[in-house]
């Protein structure tokens, strides 16, 4: 059988302030290549605490978690910005661009910091992207002169730079009108169908989970259903 | 490092305004700095040089003294009584040097000297109508005196080379030719304390500052005063010897005081409160340098702080996308030490500026007559110790609010949305 791109093993995480209070009770679960996956449940239900979890940037946990084979719980800081920058990509719900750089820039960030390609090849890599996304026209302009839609759009630019293992979304949509929600979704969906894109997104919005390859259902801190 | 360098150079121009007030402080810093040093070593050089430059290093002569060994001692050397001596007086004992060419020749030959320049000195009366001015008449090499001790530079009219070109020719304190109505050419009498008088043609005044001292003070050749004291050629009562190295000067003393069997004083026993005096001038300009220094390491701190709890978004979507907690800190510093290189580098130029200004304003003493204008010293080092304090205050700046950025969590800031 093919490895899983991620896997997780009894995941179980606590909050100690201002009580102790466990979030997660013990998660188990698989994601294999291409699978378009989506996490829904009741507000608090830990389904942005687990993307937390799984994305490497909250290391306090408990539990195995498995990014294609290797085993993250016990790499250092170091060694997880790596994993992020090489494996994973990310949208959160609001865009989180770097205002003081062009879109361009932002979207290049991530793989100038890989240092696997030359410049100019990352600009046209970039610029490829942003393609796709519809958007190239906007390259040289500053972040902050873009419109919500237009953001997050680049920030999926951005994420897909490195060609990661996985897209991590933490409602992508959930800042954003109807309209443009569906432009999102719509590009996670091409992503999926055309590029076998792995994509894990947490949300709340049923239509959008629906649409999705398979739908985790999580409450008080276990998944309930998959 | 290349990337990260950029980052740091965007988000420094996205807070272009506070990172320049930043830099200001840091270029007030190092100004006042440079400058202050350059001024104060200038003031200190020119201190020195008011004692140092013409007083020797080492000065070999006989001090009228009583004698160590005396009689009653030779003869008690072995037993176990102990002598009083009453009223013991200085013997007649020879104020010249004795050997003195002898003595010549090896300071010639030893390696640590400088040069060396003979002198005798004795009590005149010069006539001035009915009355008698007390001074003194010394006796000097004028070439030597010149090339070590920087004689010509005390001598505000007429050239002091002129003494060996001019036969029983002489040098006068300035205030004291003013006393005599002396000027340059005309001739004055001298009485030596024997009752002799001699006619000596004035050729330049002489004026080193201290008033007192330039009113009984006045110069003629070796040759000349050895005529006026009715010595022989030869009779010196001064050795002074300039070294290569001033700090050996009291190590040598001794060395000769006991070679030659005669008295030697070095310098620095000889103007103790001259290097205290420069000790203290170099610690004051380097404590307010480096205050100064430290203040501006406050607001590039504060800066810095602002900045992260501003770019706290920034921080987190980096650490997101796979920078380190390192590279972080490392942005961060990076933007502390440019700040401080830039507002060093301006620094630096402002203060080349102010020397140069500095140098130019009037600044007439009497006590220097060659000095003309504020006394500065440019040295490199000023700008290389400027340079690597800059680095180390703006580091040290930067490393608690940089190493505060390392440690934020990206998770807090997304989540906390």
């Amino acid at each position: 059988m093919l490895e899983p791109i991620l896997r997780a093993n009894n995941i179980k995480k606590s909050f100690t302030d201002p009580v102790e209070i466990e979030i997660l009770h013990g998660i188990n679960f698989s994601i294999n290549k291409g699978e378009f996956v989506s996490i829904i449940g009741k507000s608090g239900c830990g389904k942005s605490t687990l993307l937390y979890v799984l994305s490497t940037m909250d290391t306090a946990y408990t539990g195995e978690l498995w990014i294609e084979g290797e085993e993250m719980s016990k790499k250092t800081e170091k060694e997880l910005a790596k994993v992020r920058n090489e494996k994973i990509g990310f949208v959160f719900q609001f865009h989180y661009l770097l205002n003081e750089f062009s879109v361009l820039k932002n979207v290049m960030l991530p793989a100038l910091k890989l240092n696997k390609f030359s410049e100019k090849e990352i600009t046209e890599m970039a610029l490829k992207k942003l393609e796709v996304l519809g958007i190239r026209e906007l390259a040289n302009k500053p972040a902050n002169q873009l419109s919500g839609g237009q953001k997050q759009r680049v920030s999926i630019a951005r994420a897909l730079i490195n060609d990661p293992a996985i897209i991590m979304a933490d409602e992508p949509t959930g800042n954003l009108d109807s309209k443009n929600s569906q432009i999102v979704f719509e590009t996670f969906k091409e992503l999926s169908e055309q590029f076998n894109q792995t994509l894990l997104v947490v949300t709340h919005d049923p239509t959008f989970a629906k649409a999705t390859n398979r739908i985790i259902e999580m409450e008080d801190g276990l998944i309930i259903k998959q | 490092m290349k990337l990260l360098f950029h980052i740091s150079v965007t988000l420094l121009k996205a807070r272009l305004k506070q990172s320049i007030v930043a830099a200001v402080g840091v270029t007030f810093g190092i100004t006042m700095f440079v400058t202050l040093l350059s001024f104060m070593s200038g003031l200190n050089n020119m201190l020195d040089g008011l004692i140092g430059n013409r007083t020797a290093h080492v000065r070999l002569y006989n001090e009228v003294k009583v004698n160590a060994k005396q009689p009653i001692t030779l003869s008690h050397k072995d037993t176990n009584t102990h002598d009083f001596i009453s009223s013991i007086k200085a013997a007649n004992a020879r104020q010249d040097i004795y050997n003195a060419n002898k003595i010549i020749q090896n300071l010639e030959k030893d390696t640590r000297v400088l040069g060396y320049s003979r002198r005798l000195s004795t009590q005149v009366f010069f006539n001035a109508g009915a009355s008698d001015l007390s001074g003194f008449l010394s006796g000097i090499d004028a070439e030597k005196e010149v090339k070590f001790f920087h004689f010509g530079d005390y001598i505000t009219t007429g050239e002091a080379k002129q003494l060996m070109q001019v036969s029983n020719s002489i040098i006068l304190g300035k205030p004291l030719a003013e006393k005599l109505m002396a000027d340059i050419g005309d001739v004055v009498q001298v009485t030596t304390a024997n009752g002799e008088r001699f006619q000596l043609k004035v050729v330049a005044y002489y004026q080193s500052g201290v008033a007192d001292y330039d009113k009984t003070q006045s110069f003629a050749s070796n040759t000349t005063v050895q005529k006026v004291m009715g010595k022989g050629n030869g009779y010196i009562t001064d050795l002074q010897v300039k070294l290569k190295d001033l700090s050996q000067a009291p190590a040598i003393a001794k060395e000769y005081a006991q070679v030659f069997e005669m008295d030697a004083i070095d310098i620095q026993s000889a103007n103790a409160q001259f290097e205290t005096g420069t000790k203290v001038r170099n610690i004051i300009s380097y404590a307010v340098g480096i205050s100064l220094l430290i203040v501006a390491g406050f607001g590039i701190y504060n800066i810095l702080n602002m900045m992260i709890y501003e770019k706290m978004d920034t921080i987190a979507i980096l650490k997101a996308t796979g920078f380190s907690g390192t590279d972080v800190k490392r942005v961060f510093l990076m933007i502390s030490v440019i700040i401080g290189l830039i507002g060093c580098a301006a620094g630096m130029v402002f203060s080349t500026l102010l020397i140069n200004v500095i140098s130019h304003i009037p600044f007439n003493s009497a006590a220097i007559p060659t000095v003309k204008t504020f006394p500065v010293v440019y040295s490199w080092v000023f700008y290389a110790i400027a340079l690597s304090f800059t680095f180390a205050t703006t580091w040290f700046a930067g490393w608690f609010p940089a190493n505060k950025a390392s440690k934020v969590d990206p998770v807090i800031i997304i989540r906390g949305k």
